[in-house]
């Protein structure tokens, strides 16, 4: 709970990729896309915004992340990790058998992680509830949730905006993670998204889109978003699938990533890259 | 004692699966209409999508809508074949399922991937060992989980010329070839696939493979042992459960499903009525969540493999 400055927060996602990419070559595959496009926003939540304290992990007064998009569960234990909640070799044994660490998030198995999902949709829901349980209690702890631009889809996450803006439930904070694509293609091919800021406008929040590829775009997001106290806020992250390493990026269906030779090589590639911000001190 | 698993010769590996013949299955009749929630890749659909993208509707992530769009489509004519992974094309979409689908009378063909242990490292928010039984509790549904590519294709071939609601397991990974190609089947027929009068296992899906190998093993034992291939959970072949009731001690069922609900039920229902007095024990998840794994580790950690059926007749026959 340590408030980092800018130029650590860098450091801080770099690592976080890093840890990710080791965790899915190890494994050999997985949902990466969408693991790499919240890499950010996990810096930016866990190096300065959400209240937690890893030797606490169930501290009443701190705030909750709810990841809508479960499949991206592997970004989060390598957040969770770098926090100290669980020593960094466990991210090895990612989906083996007996793990602590399922393909998606599991609050009876990972510490740090409060809320369960992978069937998409459900999240937003689950944050409206916790925060009608803070508002009763008298209690200012902050919820977000992070979803997906194709997650949103679903019909759920619409009916929660809706009850969230209208129960004025304002430390309720929606990430929507904008990669432009979902499972089998682009949004624009699958299903459209259109406007989110203005839909979710329209639903009642305090709406605006930020760069999500930089740690500090992400911060004056959420500090502007901390100083609304009329509604709740949504903001509209503008990522890229695979987000960080060009490879990846440049793979057109990286939803899931099978790593073969050429993976193998780019991330090599990406680690020493990463490690270079890591340690070197440059960008 | 240790069950060495063996091949049989006649269990070679499939090289086909749903998306395979979905494609196959739209070349043939234009009226077929192909849905699917964001997992055309996953089903191995894309061929199928690319090809007849004008019959193909990708409905993005959202199972419900989908089931109210194949009911929409199916008013104007055309026949939906609709696909999700079996947790979230039945959870996800029951009511849709029951009211536009089922109850207004439309004529949907749900077809679900990767049921039970076959989700593998999607884990557990992705397992569903209820699918099959959700689907036996609506009237009128044809609820079935055929066991390799020959009956997976006869199967979404018949669907087509039957009007009304199925629901289908399929895979979406090749599996063994249990039949030879072209072989027919009915509807609410079990099918002897061996012979054998100490003990009989009744199986569906992944399960009916495990079953041949139990077979084969006991047999070698001195144990003869019937396997019947019960695809159709419903409805069920009654008249074969009670004629082999009426002969046989011993009665096992198999299923890669929770043995609450399923073909467990549905067998033990038909010989609770019966009052043969058969012994009937069922292999399958015994009412537990999934968790993440490989197909082989959850097959084996939810004691479904042929070990555990033979086992249990062993444990049975030497009683
Ligand atoms: C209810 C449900 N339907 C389908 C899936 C399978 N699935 C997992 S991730 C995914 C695509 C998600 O796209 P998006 O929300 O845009 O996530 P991102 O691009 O951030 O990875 C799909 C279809 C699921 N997990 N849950
Ligand atoms: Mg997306």
């Amino acid at each position: 709970m340590v408030n980092l400055k800018m130029r650590d927060l860098t450091v801080f996602a770099a690592d976080i990729r890093k840890q990710l990419l080791i965790e899915l070559r190890n494994f050999g595959f997985g949902h990466l896309g969408g693991s790499m496009s919240i890499v950010e926003l996990l810096a930016v939540l866990y190096g300065s915004e959400l209240k937690h304290n890893p030797k606490e992990p169930n501290w009443s007064e701190r705030d909750f992340l709810i990841l809508s998009k479960g499949h991206a569960g592997p970004a989060w234990y390598a957040a969770l990790a770098l926090e100290g909640y669980f020593p960094i070799e466990e991210l090895l044994t990612l989906n083996k058998p007996y793990t602590n660490l399922p393909s998606h998030p599991d609050r009876l198995k990972t510490i740090g992680v409060d809320m369960t999902s992978g069937s998409l949709g459900q999240g937003p829901s689950v944050a409206a509830g916790l925060c009608e349980g803070f508002k009763l209690q008298n209690k200012d702890n902050y919820v977000y949730v992070v979803v997906g631009d194709g997650e949103l889809n679903e019909g759920q996450p619409w009916e929660a905006f809706q009850y969230i803006a209208s129960r004025n439930l304002n430390h309720c904070i929606v990430f929507i993670d904008e990669n432009k694509k979902q499972l089998d293609g682009t949004t624009d091919e699958i299903v459209k998204s259109f406007d989110f800021v203005n839909k979710m406008r329209a639903f009642g929040f305090n709406s605006f889109r930020v760069d999500g590829k930089h740690t500090q775009t992400i911060l004056e997001g959420i500090r502007k978003a901390k100083g609304f106290s009329q509604k709740p806020t949504c903001i509209v992250l503008e990522t890229i699938k695979g987000q960080g390493v060009k490879h990846f990026e440049d793979i057109v269906l990286n939803h899931v990533v099978r790593f073969n030779n050429d993976d193998v090589k780019a991330t090599d590639e990406a680690l020493v890259e990463l490690d270079s911000i890591i340690y070197g001190g440059k960008e | 004692m240790m069950f060495i698993r063996h091949d049989t010769s006649m269990c070679v590996m499939g090289s086909e699966n749903y998306g395979d013949l979905l494609l196959e299955i739209m070349g043939k009749y234009t009226n077929i209409v192909a849905l699917d929630a964001d997992l055309v890749s996953a089903a191995g659909a894309r061929k199928a999508w690319k090809t007849f993208p004008k019959r193909f509707f990708n409905v993005g992530i959202a199972e419900s809508n989908m089931m109210g769009v194949a009911a929409g489509l199916s008013m104007t004519g055309y026949i939906p074949y609709v696909h999700s992974f079996a947790a979230f094309a039945t959870r996800r979409a029951y009511d849709q399922i029951y009211l536009s689908c089922a109850y207004a009378k439309n004529n949907v063909k749900i077809f679900a991937s990767d049921g039970g242990f076959n989700i593998g490292i999607n884990g557990g928010t992705h397992t569903s060992y209820e699918d099959m039984g959700m689907m036996r509790l609506l009237p009128d549904l044809i609820v079935s989980e055929p066991c390799d590519t020959t009956q997976m294709r006869w199967a979404m071939n018949e669907i087509y010329s039957q009007y009304g609601v199925h629901y289908t397991r399929v895979f979406r990974r090749p599996v063994r070839d249990i039949y030879k190609s072209g072989s027919n089947f009915m509807f609410g027929k079990g099918n002897v696939i061996k012979n054998g009068n100490d003990a009989t296992i009744i199986a569906c899906g992944s399960m009916v493979y495990e079953a041949i190998l139990a077979s084969d093993y006991l047999a070698e034992k001195g144990i003869q042992v019937c396997v019947i291939d019960m695809f159709t959970l419903k409805p069920i072949d009654s008249e074969l459960i009670n004629e082999i009731a009426s002969r046989c001690k011993i009665i096992i069922t198999a299923e890669n499903h929770n043995v609450i609900g399923g073909l467990g039920s549905a067998v033990a229902e038909v010989l609770a009525e019966s009052g043969f007095g058969t012994i009937l024990r069922r292999v399958g998840n015994k009412d537990r969540f999934g968790q993440v794994g490989s197909v082989e580790f959850l097959q084996k950690e939810y004691a479904m493999m042929s070990e555990d059926i033979v086992k249990l007749i062993q444990s049975l026959i030497n009683k």
